[in-house]
Order: structure tokens, then C-alpha cells, then sequence
């Protein structure tokens, strides 16, 4: 780690300062002229390619496998099973060591004649051309001895356990007071359980990867959310030391945590390009990506609230039942956020897991929040309810003064503020509070809100930076861009830091050469990688003045150093003052190179010390069809406080982006699983459905002045999931206003309503 | 998908008789369905015909006063057509409501005719379906079932026919015109083009083996007022849940005449005759709408998932023929 001495220990705020504009996509012209290289858009000499064949049941054995047929037919150059691949480490237990240690252990595929769940990879063929690799994998022929699974969660419930810790290293349980004597006491309350489908992340870009060998070393051209992870990853899988692993990832079609791990795409193109020594590439197909590259889990929440007849909350207990994979577990955080959303003495929050012949479920978007917030945020509207309350009034009167259950100040908490400038924007005492008055022709009108919180995380993370002989500045970190801004953030906070233009700046992202961040996930992104990046920004702006105070060839030399600024193109020191770039011309013609480092948050003395989290308030109005029961959203709202925005148009970006999430959690995203045969079922976009244009309304994202000093020397905190967390719930509450009826098994379509919905007179 | 031998018809003459050459041949006019299916290999032809280029693209006007839309016109051209649009706006409703501007655009009148059920087990071929392997069981009848009929449908299957323009057709009692492999041509109602399921899923339409669609017919366009009403889980790009097809004539406060049709709910376009019966001569009220849905939906049945089909068709029909009143 490189140690800094900042002489400004605060980015610029005012002046040159590019940080907080609105600046434009550095990525965007690429992007959309095509010039941005995806991973499967990779070209080189000789590449053969692959396609993977699927498992045609969820568990049991490969008796027989034949794939002679496949091996004859035309361009065909290799037919990979168990038999024959490469050796590789046992998958090994269930639950890793550490938590660390789930991103980076060997995840081998065709390595067992054993079937865990429905279409794991069972052969790959490898053609001359993708089509020849298809049609032959379509020649194989598996017998299995299939095995009865387990595929129900509801029914399994008796199987459930406890984990030890749930994903990110949360404890599973957190227990204060006495809830259960609470809640028995409590004059007014809510028991209500709710049920969230499986969900896929579904980014743009298919799981994708380009492997080529060169002597012992291996490169990767994948679409990965953190490098360092598919290294130590792919190099485990391989039995290989990571130096010899390249991962290159510079353009990302959206990840939404399914592309945190290295998935079968990556290892198989790896090993092929091995056995046949040429580069491969493998993509997985849509459908394949279902039950190949994560889910979020179904889950059962049942949430408990007791209160006080003034609507002070007495006890919360917030108890989550999930699917989880019977061979690697995997325990979303989705009650973790109620230990720091409201104030009550008596608090239970429990996770259970009940396993399933199913694959692991992955991190997807807001893990924890975007369930949990669905089920939580509209039990306190049923409790609003029941005490005749204002829905904003309740959590108002129910706001903590620190944490309430580590007992530490927040560092920055907004979130009444965001309820009463949401309110305000939106024309909330507007809203009739008695359900299924507003009417409109023949559409039910209402409006929901839910509040918003995500922790703010940051990851370990280093930058390079550079600086040659004419001004031109090189960022390289081993960050990655999943379609957040991260290009643009980066380059803004270089060009802030040393007081060039954003012309001058050219920041470059995924590639595992780089210096090692955290990569992509958990919101961490820009202020982790920023951080990082700010560092060696200011161990840069040492370094030149340093040059510059003693060398011979400087304008500055002998110059007093404590007043130094960089603004403007120009170094000044006291009442002197240079150009950046002809101070280094003539000063050191090789340039100078600096990095910088930050600490995991987690092991900082501010991240012990203080609760750190973003919030916000959702506000959304539904129309539902009276005749139909179709639920349309009409507009929404979302007033956030998040730290210190570093650019407001690629963070409204990220807001709308998780209000839309909610509203295709809400009104429509859902996987189903077989309970038979245990396949997703509607494994394609045609039948999963997500948001389309005509499902999002109009959206208003407004952003409260913060800065969270605790955070970062931004004072930014993460806003990638902020947008998710609690939409769908202001989405599902304003549909109860609108009608009346109470859907609590998500998504809320139009079947679940209807046997409600009252027939009106024509 | 399996490689296949490639060929372009020359004329439809010709073209019939090459498919009707070969048992594994298959016409391919815009192959916004057949692609996708032979990409996972539900569809297997090992020849494929390409109809897509013969002159059958023309929106004729027929002597009776109506239009003779040729097997080729493209889903967004028909939309367009401006007779179309002021003569059969229901037609024009139910294909904009239909898929997305891209697929309409390449999709043509006969592909959209007979595109295959979205059944999710037909296009998984790990799972049975009488459909795809006769014989195999139905995946459908205690699964997923969400999307399939509540009309018409058998033990052997329960898939819908998902095309939107087809209900519109049924209602405007559109006829369709084929071409046999020997060049003879015959004429049938819309009505009279898809089978139900039975006993054997697999048989689709009456339509021979080389026997092309050619074009469809409207008869001159029925007095009364159109309205295509579709129901969906999104606001687009979704198919029907339930669809309604309705032309109601009024006669001061009765009903003269009704046309209904229903999408979603069966293996076809589901002409609902009984209820257009029960509508000649009735008062326009909700009374009567309503008993008109509920005979419409008398006979049909659910199979857990789809349940919610029979009110939801009911309460569609109901209100759609009150709008077909209302704007008449
Ligand atoms: C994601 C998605 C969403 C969709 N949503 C909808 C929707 O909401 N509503 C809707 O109605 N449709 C929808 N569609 C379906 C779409 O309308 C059809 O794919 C399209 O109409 C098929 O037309 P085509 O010309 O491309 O047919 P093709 O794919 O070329 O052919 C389909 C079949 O018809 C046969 N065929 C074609 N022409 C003839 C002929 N002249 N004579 C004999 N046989 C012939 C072919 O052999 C083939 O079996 C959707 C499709 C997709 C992919
Ligand atoms: S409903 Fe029909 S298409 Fe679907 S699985 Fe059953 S037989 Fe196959």
C-alpha cells in the first residue's frame, strides 16, 4: 500500500472542480457506435467454439453418455464429458471457511458423472463455428438414472436450518429485548407473511468468455463484475498459480451480481483451449443463463410488528425462510437492513435456509433490501392501517437516534427528511387514505410509499496513476464498468484531483494487470475505486512537487510547498505558478507514476464507530383496471440521501434503474420452478418478464445535499441499489390503496387481484 | 438446430411442390417463429422453402367490398394499411397489440397464422408434450399453466394459439385461401383453419403437407363498431392472457347484431356463437353483457394455473362489448 500525505484533505468543490456535474458517459459514444468490444465480440486467429449441453434432469447420474455420433459430424473438433475433461479439484463443501473464499474457490464443471441440478453443463462440444458446435451437441445422447429432488419450498419448510452466517458475513440471527412478551403485550398489531418468487438477474450481455492459452499462461476475455475474483477463481478451478490467470473485462452488458463468479462459460472455455491449444469461446444461452449463472431464491417472510396505540413500535421480528442450493449454500441478507431501519426495544431477526436439488442462488442487485424491504416496507404500511396513521407519520414516530441495534450514530441519516420533501414533491396529502376510493373511468387510483436504506460498503482497492511529458494522465485499476459510470466517475475525480480538464484524463478499467480493486458490486463501486484512485492522485501531486520544489529544470524550484494547489492546468506553489505539463516536460520527460490504496471498509475505525448507510423515500401512483385488474404504474418518486452525488446524471441513472427493478419485482418478475421436474420453467425473455418501456412511468428522482465525511473523502456513499430498495414495496402499497385488496405473494399480477376486485356497474 | 438445405421459391406453384417433395420440408416466410424453434430443435425441417420474396405482399380490394390480403403483407404493413385502419380497425388494434415493431415487421399474415403455441414444456425438450413427441404426456396439465386454454382443450393438451390478429380475423369472419402442391386452390373460414387438440395435438390445421396459405380474405367489413381489447401481464410485448374481439351493432337502445371472438383461451380463435345469439335483439345493458360472458365461458374449464381465465374472459367481454356500445 503506498502511503499518502494529502495536502487537501477534501476534493474541490467549487472552481475547476469537474466532481458533482452532470458529465456525459466517457463510454457512451463507444457504446453506442459499437465500438465498445464485448467479451463473445472478441476476435482471434484460430478460435474454435463451444457450446454447452445441458443436463436434462435436476438430479441423479450419467449412466451412459454417447457422444459418437457429435464426434463424427462435420467441423467438430472436441466432445467434452466428465470422461474426458481435464482434472480438476473436487467442488468440496458446502459452506466455505471464510466468507472470501466463496468468490475464489475451484467451481469445476464436467468434472462428476453426477447431476446437481437441472441443465448443469454436461458436455461441451467444440466446432470450427458456433452453429456446427450446436448442431452436434444435439447428437449427444444421455441416459440418466434420475434421483427424486427436492424442489419445494414451501412444502420442505420442516427441513430448514439455520446457517451460520448469512452472505457477506452477517450473523443469522440478531435477538434484543423480548420480543415474543412485546408483541404478545402489544395493543396494536401486524403478523403478516409474505412470499417472493425466484427472480434472474437477466443483464443484456450473456455470460460470455474468450480463453486463449500461451505457453503456461491463460487469457480470459469475460464479462466479470470483479477480476481478481475470476482469477483466483478460473486459477483454483485450474489448479494453477493466479499469475499465470489474465482476466480482460473492459465493457460489461450489466452484471447485477450474477457476474461476481466465475460461472461454466469461463471454466470450460479455459480447459477446451487447453486440450486443443487454440482459443475458445463459449457463451451461454439465454435460456442456460436461468439455471447456470444464479438467481435470487424464493423466500417466505413472515414480519411481526408490534406497537404502542400512538404507533410507537414496540417490537419487530422479521423471520426469513429461503431456498437455498443443497450443494453450496447461499443465504441472502434479507432482514440484516431491519436491524437499522426503525426503533423498537424488543427486536428478533431470523434467517433459515431450506436446501433444494437446485443451483446456488448469487448476489443480485440489493441482495437482502430488495426482498426484504418488499415484504417489511409493506407490513408497516398494514400497521399504518390498523392505526389510522399516516404511513410516513409511523416511521416518523418510529425514526432512532443511532442505530438501534449497534448502538452506534449514524454517520449521515436522511430519511425523514426524504419522507417529508418526497411528500411534499409528490402531493402526498392528496392521497384519499381510505383504499379504493380514487376512481377514474374505470381505473382504481392509488399511491404507496416506502422508505429506502442500503449499508454503504467499501472494498480494499488500489489505483496507478500516470502522468507523461504533454499532460496526459493514465488511471488503470483493475475496476470494472458494468453500465454504472464508473469510466466517467473515475475520470472526473483525476481530473478534479489535479486540476486538468476531462480531455486530459483516460482512465482504463478491466483488466486483472491492473492494481486490484474490488471490482464491481454491493454499490461499493466509485467509492471504493474512487477513493483508491484519490489517493494516488494526491501521492502524484507529491511526487511532482517534490520534482518540482528540488530540480534544477523547475519554475518552481525553492518554491514554500504548503500552499501548493493544482487547478486550471497549473501548479502553483505560494504566489508561483506553472503548467502542469510543462512542469513535468521539463522537470522529468519520463513522467511521473504514483498509487494509491483504501482499507476494506469494515476494517476502519469510521465503519466500527458509525452506522453508515444511504436512504431514501419511494413514493409511486398505480391505475389498476377495474374490469381486468391490469396494473399500470402512472409516476414515481424517489428522494434520496446518499452522501455527496458525484454525478448526477449517471446517479439518477442508477436510481431509475433500481426504481424500475421494483417495479418488475412488484408487478411481474417472476421464475418459476417446476416442482415436479425442478427446471425453471419460463427460462426465456419472452415468458420471464421484466419491465418494458411501456411499464415505466414518468420518474422524479430527487437527491438531498449530503456529504457523509465518515464515508470517504468524497463524503459519497453507494447508490447502485439505493433505487431497488423499497420501490417495489411503495409500488405494492399504492396498489392495496388503489383497490383495497392485499396481495402478499409477489409479484402482484392481475390473477391475485381479480377474485378481490368487486364487479362496478357499466 | 441441424443444418438444412436452403431454398428460394420461384413461384407458389413451385413452392408447394418443393415442400411437398420432401416430408422434412418446411415453408419459411418471415421466421420469427420457425427460427426460434428450430434453434432449440423443437422444429427439425431439413429443407426449408422460402416464401418470404413471392409476389403474395399486395392489400387487394375485392369485388364483394372487401380486401384480399395476400400470405406475405407483413404484420406492420396490414397495421398501416389505411383501408384497413378506417374499415377493419379492430385488425389494426389487435396486430399493434401484438409482439414488438421489430417482429411486425418481418412477420408476415400466413407466419402469424400459424405460429406455434409459447406452451414454455413445448419449448423445453427435456419435457413431455404430446405436441412436440405424440405420445409423451402433457407437462402442461398439472404444471405451469398459467398461460394455457380453458376452451377446447383436451386431456392430451391445454397450449393456446397466441396470435392476436387471428381472434381479430375470427370476429371479422375472414376466410383464408390456399394453394395445394398441384396448384389447386380452395377456400376456407378462418374458423375451419386450426384444429383443436383432441386426441392428437400434433395436427394443428386441416392444412396438407405443401399446401400454402396464399391469402386471407375480409369479407366487406360487418356494420357496427370494432374494439380489440387485449389483456396482459406488461404493458407490451406480452402475449394475451384473455383477448376480446367485438362488433356490436345497435339498433336504438337494442343490439342488432354481435360478433365475438376470444384469444388466449383456446387452440384457436374461439368464435363465442352461442353468446352473439343471445346478443341479436337484446337490450344494451350490463344485464345482458354479463350473460352473454357468462354463457361464452359456460363450458369452460381450468386446470389450477389458468382458473383465473374464466372470470377474468367474463369480465373482459363484458366491458369490452359496453365499450363496443358505448362508442357505436
Ligand atoms: C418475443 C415474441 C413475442 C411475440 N408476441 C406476440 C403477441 O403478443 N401476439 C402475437 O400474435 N404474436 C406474437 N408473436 C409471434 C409473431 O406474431 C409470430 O412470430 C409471427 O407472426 C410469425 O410470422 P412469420 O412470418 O415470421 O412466420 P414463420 O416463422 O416464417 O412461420 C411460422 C410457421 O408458419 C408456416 N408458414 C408460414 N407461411 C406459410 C404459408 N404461406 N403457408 C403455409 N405455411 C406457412 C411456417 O412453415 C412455420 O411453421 C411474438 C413473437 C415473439 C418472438
Ligand atoms: S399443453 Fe400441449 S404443448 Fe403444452 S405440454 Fe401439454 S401437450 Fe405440450
Amino acid at each position: 500500500m503506498t502511503e499518502t500525505k494529502t495536502r487537501e484533505n477534501r476534493p474541490s468543490k467549487t472552481r475547476s472542480g469537474v466532481i458533482g456535474r452532470p458529465i456525459d458517459r466517457i463510454d457512451g459514444p463507444l457504446k453506442v457506435t459499437g465500438g465498445a468490444t464485448y467479451a463473445y465480440e472478441n476476435a482471434l486467429d484460430g478460435t474454435a467454439y463451444g457450446y454447452i449441453l445441458g443436463a436434462a434432469v435436476a438430479k441423479g447420474r450419467i449412466a451412459e453418455i454417447d457422444t459418437a455420433e457429435a464426434e463424427r459430424a462435420p467441423a467438430v473438433l472436441l466432445v467434452m464429458t466428465h470422461r474426458n475433461a481435464p482434472a480438476q479439484p473436487d467442488f468440496g463443501p458446502a459452506v466455505t471457511p471464510t466468507v472470501p473464499e466463496v468468490f475464489t474457490r475451484a467451481r469445476p464443471a464436467l468434472n462428476s458423472e453426477r447431476v446437481r441440478y437441472y441443465d448443469e453443463p454436461v458436455a461441451l462440444v467444440v466446432a470450427e463455428t458456433f452453429e456446427a458446435a450446436r448442431a452436434a451437441a444435439g447428437l449427444i445422447k444421455v441416459r440418466y438414472d434420475e434421483e427424486p429432488g427436492l424442489y419445494d419450498l414451501p412444502g420442505h419448510m420442516a427441513d430448514a436450518y439455520a446457517p451460520k452466517r448469512t452472505n457477506a458475513g452477517f450473523e443469522t440471527d440478531s435477538v434484543i429485548g423480548d420480543f415474543e412478551g412485546a408483541f404478545a403485550a402489544a395493543p396494536v398489531k401486524i403478523d403478516a407473511t409474505y412470499r417472493t418468487p425466484f427472480e434472474h438477474h437477466n443483464p443484456m450481455e450473456p455470460h460470455a468468455t474468450l480463453a486463449a492459452w500461451s505457453g503456461n499462461e491463460l487469457t480470459i476475455h469475460t464479462s466479470a463484475q470483479t477480476l481478481a475474483n475470476f482469477r483466483a477463481g478460473v486459477a483454483s478451478t485450474l489448479g494453477i498459480p493466479p499469475e499465470r490467470v489474465r482476466i480482460v473485462s473492459p465493457f460489461i452488458g450489466g452484471g447485477f451480481g450474477s457476474k461476481l463468479i466465475a460461472h461454466a462459460d469461463t471454466i470450460l472455455a479455459a480447459l477446451a483451449a487447453q486440450v486443443l491449444q487454440r482459443p475458445v469461446k463459449i457463451a451461454l444461452t439465454r435460456q442456460q443463463m436461468f439455471a447456470n449463472a444464479g438467481h435470487r431464491a424464493e423466500m417466505i417472510q413472515q414480519v411481526r410488528l408490534g406497537a404502542d396505540t400512538d404507533g410507537r413500535l414496540t417490537g419487530i421480528a422479521h423471520d426469513v425462510w429461503s431456498a437455498t442450493s443443497s450443494f453450496e449454500e447461499y443465504c441472502e441478507q434479507t432482514a440484516v437492513f431491519a436491524r437499522s431501519l426503525y426503533a423498537a426495544p424488543n427486536r428478533v431477526t431470523r434467517h433459515r435456509l431450506v436446501p433444494l436439488d437446485i443451483n446456488r442462488g448469487e448476489w443480485m442487485r440489493s441482495p437482502g433490501e430488495a426482498p426484504g424491504m418488499l415484504a417489511f416496507e409493506c407490513a408497516m404500511d398494514e400497521l399504518a392501517e390498523r392505526l389510522g396513521l399516516d404511513p410516513i407519520e409511523l416511521r416518523i414516530r418510529n425514526e432512532p437516534a443511532q442505530d438501534p441495534e449497534r448502538g452506534v450514530p449514524f454517520s449521515t441519516r436522511n430519511l425523514v427528511a426524504c419522507m417529508k420533501e418526497g411528500a411534499r414533491r409528490f402531493g402526498w396529502e392528496r392521497r384519499n387514505p381510505t383504499p379504493g376510493r380514487a376512481r377514474e373511468g374505470r381505473k382504481l387510483i392509488g399511491c404507496g410509499m416506502a422508505a429506502a436504506i442500503r449499508p454503504n460498503y467499501i472494498g480494499a482497492a488500489t489505483a496507478r496513476v500516470a502522468i507523461d511529458r504533454d499532460g496526459r494522465v493514465t488511471a488503470r485499476l483493475d475496476m470494472t464498468d458494468i453500465g454504472t459510470g464508473t469510466y466517467t466517475i473515475l475520470t472526473q475525480i483525476a481530473a478534479d484531483s489535479l486540476g486538468l480538464p476531462i480531455s486530459s484524463i483516460k482512465v482504463e478499467l478491466g483488466d486483472s494487470r491492473f492494481p486490484r480493486t474490488a471490482g464491481s458490486g454491493g454499490s461499493w463501486g466509485a467509492a471504493s475505486a474512487g477513493s483508491a484512485l484519490y489517493n494516488a492522485c494526491n501521492a502524484l501531486k507529491e511526487r511532482i512537487l517534490e520534482a518540482a520544489q528540488s530540480s534544477e529544470a523547475s519554475p518552481l524550484r525553492g518554491a514554500n510547498a504548503t500552499e501548493a494547489s493544482f487547478a486550471d492546468g497549473e501548479v502553483s506553489v505560494g504566489q508561483r505558478s506553472a503548467s502542469l505539463a510543462d512542469l513535468v516536460r521539463r522537470i522529468a520527460p519520463g513522467g511521473f507514476e504514483a498509487e494509491g490504496s483504501v482499507a476494506a471498509g469494515a476494517a476502519t475505525q469510521s465503519y466500527k464507530a458509525y452506522s453508515q448507510h444511504s436512504n431514501g423515500a419511494h413514493f409511486a401512483e398505480v391505475a389498476v383496471d377495474c374490469d381486468t385488474g391490469e396494473i399500470r404504474m402512472r409516476r414515481m418518486l424517489a428522494v434520496m440521501g446518499a452522501g455527496r452525488i458525484l454525478n448526477p446524471k449517471t446517479a439518477r441513472s442508477q436510481i431509475i434503474g433500481g426504481m424500475t427493478w421494483g417495479i418488475g419485482a412488484a408487478l411481474m418478475e417472476q421464475t418459476v420452478l417446476d416442482r415436479r421436474y425442478g427446471h425453471f420453467v419460463n427460462h426465456d425473455l419472452a415468458e420471464y418478464h421484466v419491465p418494458i418501456n411501456g411499464d415505466v412511468p414518468e420518474m422524479e428522482v430527487v437527491f438531498l445535499e449530503e456529504h457523509d465525511d465518515k464515508a470517504n473523502p468524497f463524503g459519497a456513499k453507494g447508490i447502485g441499489e439505493l433505487g431497488v430498495c423499497g420501490a417495489g414495496a411503495a409500488v405494492a402499497n399504492a396498489i392495496y390503496n388503489a383497490t383495497g385488496v392485499r396481495v402478499r405473494d409477489f409479484p402482484i399480477t392481475l390473477d391475485k387481484l381479480l377474485p378481490a376486485l368487486p364487479v362496478i356497474a357499466i | 438446430m441441424q443444418s438444412f438445405t436452403y431454398e428460394r421459391a420461384a413461384s407458389a406453384e413451385q413452392a408447394g411442390a418443393a415442400v411437398a417433395a420432401r416430408p422434412d420440408a418446411k415453408f419459411i416466410s418471415g421466421g420469427t417463429n420457425l427460427l426460434d424453434l428450430m434453434k432449440l430443435e423443437i422444429e427439425r425441417p431439413a429443407h426449408l422453402v422460402d416464401i418470404s420474396r413471392l409476389p403474395l405482399d399486395r392489400i387487394e380490394e375485392t369485388a364483394a367490398g372487401g380486401l384480399r390480403v395476400g400470405a406475405q403483407v407483413r404484420n406492420s404493413d396490414l397495421a398501416a394499411d389505411p383501408r384497413v385502419r378506417s374499415r377493419y380497425p379492430m385488425l389494426t388494434q389487435a396486430l399493434l397489440a401484438g409482439a414488438s415493431g421489430q417482429i411486425r415487421n418481418k412477420a408476415s399474415t400466413s407466419g402469424n397464422l400459424l405460429q406455434r403455441t409459447r406452451c414454455p414444456y413445448f419449448y423445453d425438450r427435456n419435457m413431455p408434450c404430446n405436441k412436440r413427441e405424440p405420445g409423451s404426456g402433457c407437462a402442461a396439465l398439472q404444471g405451469f399453466n398459467r398461460m394455457h386454454a380453458v376452451l377446447g382443450a383436451s386431456q392430451a393438451c391445454i397450449a393456446v394459439h397466441p396470435s392476436d390478429m387471428a381472434v381479430a380475423m375470427a370476429g371479422l369472419d375472414a376466410s383464408v385461401e390456399t394453394i395445394s402442391p398441384g396448384g389447386e386452390t380452395r377456400t376456407m373460414p378462418i374458423g375451419d383453419l386450426h384444429r383443436l387438440p383432441e386426441a392428437t395435438p400434433h395436427v394443428e390445421t386441416v392444412l396438407g403437407h405443401g399446401e400454402m396459405i396464399a391469402a386471407v380474405t375480409l369479407p366487406p367489413p360487418p356494420p357496427g363498431r370494432q374494439v380489440y381489447r387485449k389483456v396482459r401481464d406488461r404493458a407490451s410485448y406480452a402475449f394475451a392472457l384473455v383477448s376480446v374481439a367485438a362488433i356490436v351493432e345497435k339498433s336504438g337502445d337494442r343490439i342488432r347484431s354481435a360478433r365475438i371472438a376470444l384469444g388466449g383461451v383456446a387452440a384457436k380463435p374461439w368464435r363465442a356463437t352461442e353468446a352473439e345469439h343471445m346478443l341479436a335483439g337484446a337490450a344494451a345493458s350490463d344485464g345482458a353483457f354479463t350473460d352473454a360472458a357468462e354463457a361464452a365461458l359456460a363450458g369452460a374449464v381450468g386446470h389450477g394455473g389458468n382458473d383465473f381465465k374464466i372470470p377474468l374472459a367474463k369480465r373482459t367481454m363484458r366491458h369490452t362489448l359496453a365499450a363496443a356500445v358505448e362508442s357505436a
